[in-house]
């Protein structure tokens, strides 16, 4: 019974929902947020390994058992790579909402489809 | 009205057509490394990794932290990219927000 | 942006160099522990982050101001070149490990991956200290 996988697919469809129903920017980014967070559990759950360790060599987990009983490091770097993007691309949406607010006094997207100056 | 009814329909549709993907018929739990394609019993990169990243010699990196040595010394080009993506972030806000000061 | 109540200035003031200390740990022994730069240079602009909401953005520009954040991150990126550059003199490739490796496990050890830890940690936190001056004090001069 692998909780993770579904747990990661119920955050996408949360995520996809949020992004279609809500009318505030600011609120679409959160659903935008909570989708990655998905996919970044995805990614991570699917290097596990039965009954597996962390891969960090210390006292009590010397180099032998690390190799034999260690769980997937290369998703793990994928996905450190992968959190750094996320924050760029949400810095850049949210400078954006603010510059929407400034301009045009609302956040709301059926007032700003219709592009009055 | 129409479009929330639609919305929720497809939402729910997407999202148990996901869980049926990742059950227990088409995806096996704690795959790695027995991967079930073909005979790729014992071919995994990432064991080569666990193995060799701790010798402080030839052909390891002579850390303790595995993931760190993949993010640094095995892979240190593609971090190096994504710190030029960090720098183009901070200067595009900068570069917004200079142009909002000025304005007024 | 106004300061805070005298409970959140105190905290804050008194917070402010474990915070720091606890940054500076992480990006240190990145190869030993897990961290490394990035989760480092994040903890660290939150204690920059603490003394913006307690005392205003006037306080905190005058104790960091957004020129030394944005020169501050140049050096970061300075030292992340330059490590990579000291493997092509080196006779290697570019960033390769070949300065001395120590013994495993040890806080001198995996030569090249601690300076390009520090050199990210500084990145970070100054990029990210650049993006929340901007966005927090963009719009204020036409209040006044």
């Amino acid at each position: 019974m692998n909780v993770d996988y579904i747990v990661a697919m119920l955050m996408i469809s949360f995520g996809l929902y949020c992004l279609l129903i809500k009318r505030n920017l600011i609120k679409m980014v959160i659903g935008l947020e909570i989708l990655t967070f998905g996919i970044h559990l995805f990614l991570i759950s699917m290097g596990y390994r039965e009954g597996g360790i962390a891969p960090i060599v210390t006292g009590t987990n010397p180099a032998s058992v690390v190799a034999t009983m260690g769980v997937d490091p290369l998703p793990q770097a994928l996905v450190l790579t992968s959190i750094v993007i996320d924050v760029c691309v949400t810095a850049m949406l949210l400078s954006l909402a603010i510059y929407a607010y400034k301009h045009y006094k609302t956040l709301d997207t059926s007032e700003l489809r219709r592009l009055k100056d | 009205m129409m479009r929330r009814v639609l919305a929720i329909s497809l939402v729910c549709a997407i999202g148990a057509l996901l869980v049926f993907t990742v059950s227990n018929y088409l995806l096996p739990f704690g795959t790695f490394p027995q991967r079930k394609f073909e005979n790729f019993e014992n071919q995994s990169v990432a064991q080569v990794y666990l193995e060799n990243a701790p010798i402080a010699g030839a052909g390891g990196a002579g850390s303790a932290n595995v993931v760190t040595s993949i993010v640094w010394d095995y892979r240190g080009y593609d971090t190096l990219g994504e710190a030029t993506i960090l720098f183009t972030a901070v200067c595009g806000v900068a570069m917004l927000f200079r142009a909002a000061k000025e304005e007024d | 942006m106004a300061g805070m109540t005298l409970i959140v200035k105190t905290a804050s003031r008194l917070l402010f160099p474990f915070v720091l200390l606890f940054g500076i740990y992480i990006v240190l022994h990145g190869h030993l522990t897990p961290g490394g730069g990035f989760p480092g240079g994040v903890v660290i602009v939150a204690a920059i982050v603490m003394l913006l909401l307690g005392y205003g953005a006037e306080a905190a520009k005058a104790k960091f101001s957004p020129l030394q954040a944005s020169v501050s991150e140049n050096i970061g990126s300075l030292i992340l070149v330059a490590t990579g550059l000291l493997g092509l003199f080196l006779g290697f490739n570019f960033m390769k490990n070949a300065i001395p490796l120590g013994t495993t496990g040890n806080l001198y050890s995996s030569g090249i991956i601690i300076p390009l830890n520090i050199g990210i940690g500084i990145k970070v936190a100054a990029g990210l200290a650049v993006i929340l001056y901007a966005m927090l004090t963009a719009f204020e001069e036409e209040k006044k």
